[in-house]
């Protein structure tokens, strides 16, 4: 067996757009990974978002779709319906996801649509320069919560929570990437709800905790810190619904 | 050709969309459209297609999106308000080069409005209504045989030209029964080598996106979207002229409207004035050359419509100030012929085609 990293065939040969210690550039390899190792290449459609997951399209070297802010889940939903042997999964952000999607997000879970949603949570909007999001911390400080988060910004949304109390959503866990045991965890995870969409059990999210160190103004090793310290006690891991018969 | 059937509008534009080959329909509930829905819930499952009901009509055009995306011929419906939500939508599949159909059973309008017969959405989608620069192709059925006719044209033309098709009805086409004929022609044909249907016989991979950072690429994309337009501009006009060879007074309709002032201007000849109608059948591409000629006789243009006048801006700029243009219209309702003509009266005295 090769031994270190070598680039799935699923992953195109070029440079990520990401700031340095951004998580992106890992979910982005594992997701690629997962469908290499499924078998899945010619039968994966791939839909993006809007925010630094914008050109999730140009790195994967399989079908992809760029659709409008949010929306993914819903053009995904359409992939679907058309191509249903297909693997169909959304690669969307929080600010994405969890404010101006939320409405397509819910509803995809609510129909038992079976399409997978990574959703990658870094507390905020990355690619518009660090704007608070639904996501943010209690007291975090962002460009729009410049005192902190406080009660007139509301409080942190746990997507993954929520979703889980619906009939339709199959399988719904958090994961991290804050070290190589998290790494590996949370590519299980993909793994697991790919296999869930293709028994056709229904929809399946596997929410990403990730480091942002830019717009949290942290080095790379300390971002990877924030995460573990500051989001673990809001947003903990686990698996929040896992389908009868599959393994937890 | 199958039997004449005795069919409402809004289920005829479902029966046609099957015919034209469509399987894929989503869409929302609204008032005076929701039959094309409820039709399509029924009958796609039994002929191998599938009808999702979305949360909202944002959502339905961007499940429409996708399954544009994914190689599927796919159509949504809705009304005036629910077509304003869809609007973002719509200039992405216009700009990523989507074929679909989309259709607009108009009604009252601005804000919740009314659920009465309208043509008020002409601006929102002949003009635009989304952000950007792109067109989207409008054609404007009479009747509700040319709902179904124009319903299978639209998807020709979409997959033609790779672009949305809206296809104008209005509250009372939507809901009125006519005899039909439904088509038993076969569709046309599907073929869209770019689909996102995953990379089978070792192709490299489809992208479907609609993103063009560096300037020179949104300009080049600009370029090929509008170069297509010119090419449907070229090709695609459409429009039907009664009685303007000799026509004093050419009123200008369309949709519904159109057959209201073919009976008006009936009733003008009985009475002497030398009336005609020009019917614009594409507003998308808009029939300017022909409507300019079929006017070149005439000492007055009257736009006829239902709204506080839209189309009325196209009418002028066709007859580039070589007469007057003058307006006649309501809101709410779908006028008698008797209004038309009376106003038809009163213009030709005013422009003295008549003695008191």
């Amino acid at each position: 067996m090769a031994k270190g990293y070598q680039r799935p065939s699923t992953l195109l040969d070029r440079p990520w757009h990401f700031c340095p210690g951004c998580n992106h550039g890992i979910a982005h390899r594992l997701v690629a990974e997962v469908v290499e190792e499924m078998g899945m290449v010619e039968k994966t459609v791939g839909v993006g978002s809007v925010g630094c997951g914008v050109f999730a399209y140009e790195y994967f070297n399989f079908d992809g779709i760029g659709p409008s802010h949010g929306r993914a889940p819903a053009v995904a939903t359409g992939v679907k319906r058309v191509l249903p042997d297909h693997l169909v999964f959304t690669y969307q952000g929080d600010g994405d996801l969890a404010a101006i999607g939320t409405t397509e997000m819910v509803h995809s879970a609510v129909r038992g649509e079976n399409i997978t949603v990574i959703f990658v949570n870094n507390t905020l909007y990355g690619m518009t320069g660090g704007q608070m999001a639904p996501t943010t911390l209690t007291g975090q400080v962002t460009t729009t919560s410049p005192r902190g988060r406080g009660r007139e910004q509301g409080f942190p949304f746990r997507v993954s929570e929520m979703l889980a109390t619906l009939e339709g959503a199959a399988y719904v866990t958090r994961v991290a990437l804050f070290n190589p045991a998290q790494v590996v965890r949370a590519k299980k995870a993909i793994r697991k709800a790919f296999e869930v969409q293709m028994q056709g059990l229904g929809f399946s999210l596997v929410e990403v905790l990730s480091a942002c160190p830019t717009n949290w103004g942290l080095a790379p090793l300390e971002a990877l810190k924030f995460v573990e310290e500051k989001m673990l006690p809001t947003y903990p891991l686990g698996e929040f619904k896992v389908p009868e018969g599959v393994k937890a | 050709m199958s039997e004449p059937i005795l069919m409402k509008g809004n289920e005829a534009v479902a029966e046609a969309a099957i015919a034209a080959g469509c399987r894929y329909f989503f869409g929302y509930p609204i008032t005076p459209q929701s039959e094309v829905l409820e039709q399509l819930a029924r009958r796609l499952p039994e002929v191998g297609g599938a009808y999702v009901q979305a949360e909202s009509e944002v959502s339905a055009i961007n499940m429409v999106f996708g399954a544009a995306s994914a190689g599927a011929r796919v159509m949504t419906a809705s009304s005036s308000p629910g077509i304003s939500l869809m609007q973002e939508g719509i200039s992405y599949i216009a700009s990523a080069q989507l074929p679909a159909v989309l259709v607009n059973i108009m009604r009252g309008a601005p804000g919740l409005g009314g659920i009465h017969p309208s043509q008020a959405d002409y601006f929102q989608s002949v003009k635009g209504g989304g952000h950007g620069d792109y067109r989207l192709v409008v054609l404007a059925p009479s009747s509700v045989q040319e709902l179904i006719d124009h319903t299978v044209l639209a998807f020709e033309l979409a997959e033609k030209y790779r672009t949305p098709v809206m296809v104008f009805g209005d509250a009372m086409m939507g809901q009125m029964m006519e005899p039909v004929v439904l088509p038993d022609t076969e569709p046309y044909p599907v073929h869209r080598p770019w689909a996102t249907t995953g990379m089978k016989g070792g192709r490299g991979p489809n992208i479907v996106h609609t993103l063009y950072l560096p300037a020179d690429k949104l300009e080049q994309h600009c370029q090929r979207l509008f170069a297509k337009y010119a090419e449907i501009e070229r090709n695609e006009q459409r429009s039907v002229q009664y009685l303007t060879e000799d026509a004093d007074i050419v009123v200008v309709a369309f949709g519904i409207m159109s057959r209201v002032a073919r009976a008006a201007v009936e009733m003008a000849r009985e009475h002497g004035i030398r009336a005609g109608l020009f019917r614009p059948v594409t507003l998308w591409p808009f029939p300017a050359a022909a409507l300019r000629e079929a006017a070149s006789q005439a000492r007055l243009v009257m736009a006829a419509e239902i709204s506080m006048g839209q189309m009325v801006e196209d009418v002028r700029l066709a007859i580039q100030g070589r007469v007057p243009v003058t307006l006649f219209n309501r809101i709410g309702l779908v006028p008698n012929p008797d209004e038309i003509f009376e106003r038809i009266r009163k213009e030709a005295r005013e422009v003295q085609l008549v003695n008191g």
